[in-house]
């Protein structure tokens, strides 16, 4: 099947299996290998990408159902190579150690920060429900996210 | 995972997904996928096509109508639910709606997909039995209302037969509901639910116990774990729970799910 996505402001026309998840479509056809496939059962949430402005997780969307949409990845969040301000704040609390589910945490805490740019602490862990950390480096994360609360 | 080959359909009205459904005996209807993609992956489902219900608008959105009564769209996301001014109506629904797994999967999965697919660790079952919901189905030959009660069937099925569609829920007005589970870490996958509803006497039903939700009902909160006793509950064992355990739990749970009610 013929698809067009729009990823990170550019857009891809690509032919597509229908049995094809998103994450694979956006790792192997388009060559976009920041969204992560950590269990591909929908549990970790390393994958997590930002569909017309909605939070999802790629390994449960086919790259057909994709088709016409506006997606972000986490290659799209920094701007001529300049960090956003959470990504900067991932850096400076050390809340990463692997880096592998780094990708949906950003992605998470980004949609997170759009809708409520001043989260608690306890809204913060709610929003990060869906992304699991195998480092168990969940503090820090919660602290980065803190430091660019409003 | 790569997916076995599949066809994929995307209607734009549900008389053109009914026609594909009823024409294809492999069709399955996909909803939001957060379940029948992961299935699709483990091989335990394995349709021949894909009718995805994303493109069809006649199955989103919710409308609250003078007498109280709630209609939700079969494809109404857990996320629209939890922000709809609509549906606080009955407010039990986004609280528990806002239980349910996590950010992402609430923002794609639908409520029409949680009932139809029946697992009975699901949350939405018992509180549709318990609130006394209705189901419109849609099929060939037109649409039919099932109320909940008799719409949950058996493990992964329900009275949506093949080439029907869900199509919406009808919710009576209400207030007095409580919901109780016992789950896997915070808001996890349910090892016991129970819903209540207090109209009078207390109705609850029980999730987990059996393949369908178990209606029970009692004159009082403070009657409702002997009435659950007295049900005599055999629900299955698994690594999370005895058989024995959930029977305790769902006279706890039940108990606790017709104090919220009864408090409100």
């Amino acid at each position: 099947m013929e698809i067009a996505v729009t990823v990170n402001g550019q857009t891809y026309e690509r032919d597509v299996e229908p049995r094809k998840l998103l994450i694979h479509f956006l790792r192997d056809d388009l060559d976009l290998t920041g969204s992560h496939i950590g269990c591909d059962t929908g549990n970790c949430g390393a994958c997590s990408v930002i569909v017309d402005g909605v939070l999802l997780k790629s390994c449960m969307l086919l790259a057909v159902q994709a088709n016409g949409t506006r997606i972000e990845t986490v290659e799209g969040l920094s701007e001529d190579g300049e960090l956003t301000r959470l990504q900067q704040a991932f850096n400076e609390h050390h809340a990463l150690q692997c880096g592998y589910c780094t990708p949906g945490m950003l992605m998470s805490t980004t949609a997170l920060l759009r809708e409520n740019p001043s989260p608690s602490e306890d809204e913060i862990k709610k929003a990060l429900q869906g992304n699991i950390c195998r480092c168990t480096g969940y503090w820090n994360i919660v602290e980065a996210v803190k430091s660019v609360a409003k | 995972m790569l997916l076995r080959e599949v066809e994929y359909a995307k209607p734009g009205a549900v008389a053109e997904a009914l026609q594909l459904l009823a024409a294809n005996e492999g069709a399955r209807a996909l909803a939001g996928g957060q379940t029948l993609v992961n299935v699709m992956k483990a091989r335990a489902a394995s349709p021949d096509m894909l009718v995805d219900l994303n493109g069809l608008e006649e199955l989103r959105g919710i409308e609250l109508a003078g007498d109280g009564t709630l209609t939700i769209g079969a494809m109404t996301t857990y996320t629209e639910l939890m922000r709809s001014a609509e549906a606080k109506a009955r407010p039990i629904l986004g609280e528990v709606c806002a239980t349910i797994a996590d950010v992402q999967v609430r923002n794609r999965g639908t409520i029409g997909g949680n009932v139809c697919s029946n697992d009975p660790t699901n949350h939405l079952p018992p509180l549709m039995v318990a609130i006394g919901a209705r189901m419109t189905i849609a099929g060939a030959d037109g649409e039919r209302e099932v109320p909940a009660e008799d719409f949950f069937l058996g493990v992964y099925l329900t009275a949506v037969g093949p080439g029907e569609l869900l199509t919406r829920i009808s919710i009576p007005a209400g207030k007095k509901d409580g919901f109780a589970a016992v789950t896997l870490g915070a808001e996890g996958t349910c090892i016991c639910n129970a819903a209540a509803t207090v109209n009078g006497a207390v109705r609850i039903a029980l999730g987990c116990v059996d393949a369908v939700p178990v209606v029970v009902t009692a004159d009082s909160a403070g009657g409702v774990a002997d009435a659950v006793r007295a049900a005599n509950l055999t629900p299955p064992s698994d690594v999370h729970a005895s058989s024995e355990y959930r029977t305790h739990l769902a006279a706890v749970l039940a108990t606790r799910a017709a104090e919220e009610a009864a408090a409100r």
